[in-house]
């Protein structure tokens, strides 16, 4: 019956939410910015603005080339990285160690998160003054700093990721034998983690911010220092090459940390 | 050993201090190597109750205990929840060896242990997977060979298979008899569904509501394997409907509170 008319109309039904997992081939990033470079270049070369106020992308690698083979560049970013490397896993590691501590004891929790949710909100470069005052003006303070801005987002992310723990896992735990301290370190402590670590990756751009900003006003080395002086010398390369240097950084921080989260957090 | 609950009550008080009495003089015992089925509507205080068997909440009066034992060691309880609570870090294995991990058992003997646990809750081949990978019958089988593995003197199972879809539940409710069957570990099993209780039960202790109490008790006079076959079907839709008969109206009740 229904083949008798064989120029009947067909009507297939398509998938109407393919937009939703379009693919896109993956050398589309790198053309996107390999075209704002290249646009960055034009501008430049066309002296539509200062090579002052903006350098050239080729002119900064030239001159970032230059403070590489002088040595001033891996000067500079080793005493970066000294202190934030000090400074961040300080701040970390007592963050997580408070925090356990104030999730899993109510005492500690109702005598210290009042005063830690009262020095949390302080921006802590403003403690600067202060820490120069009782370490001096060496490398202390700036570790210190870095340690301080650090130890507050881990700490509270740390809070309320034992704060988050299921607590039929607790019982379950302890159903099977577990004491107070193997709670915490095979049930609280991992249960925590996917929380710990975003902490961690927030503490690391507040620990880059820190660093810079303390360089600025106190210090002979470092990146941020670097890129103040040649600031006021207004060569505006070698300050972009900092920069750059600083967003490398950044990038390899956060990398670095989920690389380590995935090792660490398997069974997510 | 059998374990004895003896004049329990529970009473819960809010913030508010108003008291809801939860549980109100629960007596009864488990014997050795019997399997008790607790059922009632819900918000009779059944999880309550095996929360407190089980060690995880205190009553307000009476007291669980173990009576029978000869030498001077803690009896060992094993707990299989509702909500599974499966260590997600930890893979099958490393879950289901949990509690002898917790008893200081050397770790060749743990991994012995655990392999057999495994195989007889039939997950051979997902020693290395997490319970995310898990479907949920295969993650409650887990926690079946996790409470199992520290061969506990009262196991206790707060209503294991609910979560689960009906075909999945039928298949490990009779996976859960041959289980028993080998190892024929003293049970408290807290349930609402009747047809289950009756499948699995040599006693079923029915529970009401506001107080929580034991309505009754009833003894499964049927062989412990096969009660669904057809020579049995008579006694068992007999024993299942005085059941529901005893619920029915608490059963009703409890549906205008919420």
């Amino acid at each position: 019956m229904a083949n008798t008319s064989p120029n009947k109309t067909k009507k297939i039904i398509k998938n109407r939410v393919a937009f939703l997992e379009q693919k896109v081939p993956a050398y589309v990033s790198v053309a996107g910015i390999t075209g704002i470079l290249i646009l960055w270049e034009l501008v430049c070369r066309m002296n539509i603005v200062p090579p002052l106020f903006l350098p050239a992308p080729t002119a900064i690698v030239t001159d970032g080339w230059d403070m590489i083979s002088s040595g001033e560049l891996f000067k500079n970013l080793f005493a970066s990285l000294y202190r934030i490397a000090g400074g961040y896993t300080i701040g970390a590691v007592f963050g997580i160690i408070v925090g356990l501590i104030l999730g899993f004891s109510k005492w500690a929790d109702a005598i210290f998160t009042p005063i830690v949710y009262s020095i949390y909100p302080i921006p802590k470069i403003a403690l600067l003054p202060l820490i120069i005052l009782w370490f001096g003006i060496g490398e202390m303070p700036k570790v210190a700093i870095i340690a301080l801005g650090v130890f507050f987002p881990v700490l509270i992310n740390t809070f309320s990721g034992v704060k988050g723990v299921d607590p039929s896992l607790i019982k379950a735990a302890v159903t099977f034998g577990s004491n107070h301290f193997s709670v915490v370190r095979k049930v609280i402590l991992p249960g925590a983690l996917p929380t710990i670590f975003a902490g961690l990756k927030l503490a690391a751009g507040t620990a880059l911010l820190l660093l810079v900003s303390a360089e600025m006003i106190a210090a002979q080395y470092g990146i941020g220092a670097m890129v103040l002086h040649y600031g006021n010398l207004m060569i505006t390369t070698k300050l972009m090459a900092g920069v750059l240097i600083l967003s490398f950084l950044g990038l390899t921080f956060n990398r670095a940390l989920q690389w380590l989260e995935r090792k660490l957090i398997p069974w997510k | 050993m059998k374990v004895v609950i003896e004049n329990v009550e529970k009473k819960f008080v809010d913030s508010k201090k108003n008291e809801t009495l939860a549980l109100e003089d629960i007596n009864f015992t488990i014997n050795e190597q019997e399997f008790v089925v607790l059922v009632g509507p819900s918000g009779c205080g059944k999880s309550t109750l095996l929360n407190i068997v089980g060690g995880l909440l205190s009553p307000t009066k009476g007291q669980v205990y173990f009576e029978g034992s000869n030498d001077d060691k803690e009896p060992t309880l094993g707990i299989v929840f509702q909500d599974i609570a499966l260590f997600p870090w930890r893979n099958v294995l490393e879950n289901v060896t949990f509690g002898l991990e917790e008893r200081g058992v050397p770790k060749k003997e743990r991994a012995k242990k655990g392999q057999h646990y495994i195989d007889m809750v039939g997950l051979t081949g997902f020693e290395n997977a997490f319970p995310k990978q898990l479907s949920g019958g295969m993650k409650q089988r887990a926690g079946i060979a996790r409470a199992l593995a520290v061969e506990p003197d009262l196991l206790l199972m707060d209503e294991p298979f609910s979560a689960l879809d009906a075909q999945t539940r039928t298949i490990l409710q009779e996976e859960l008899l041959t289980i028993w069957n080998r190892t024929k570990l003293s049970t408290l099993y807290v349930t609402h569904n009747i047809q289950e209780a009756v499948y699995l039960a040599d006693r079923v202790i029915v529970l009401s509501r506001h107080p929580g109490h034991i309505k009754k008790i009833i003894q499964i006079d049927l062989p412990k394997i096969g009660r669904d076959q057809d020579k049995y079907r008579q006694q068992f839709e007999k024993y299942a409907d005085d059941i529901w008969q005893l619920i029915r109206h608490d059963a009703e009740e409890a549906l205008k509170e919420v």
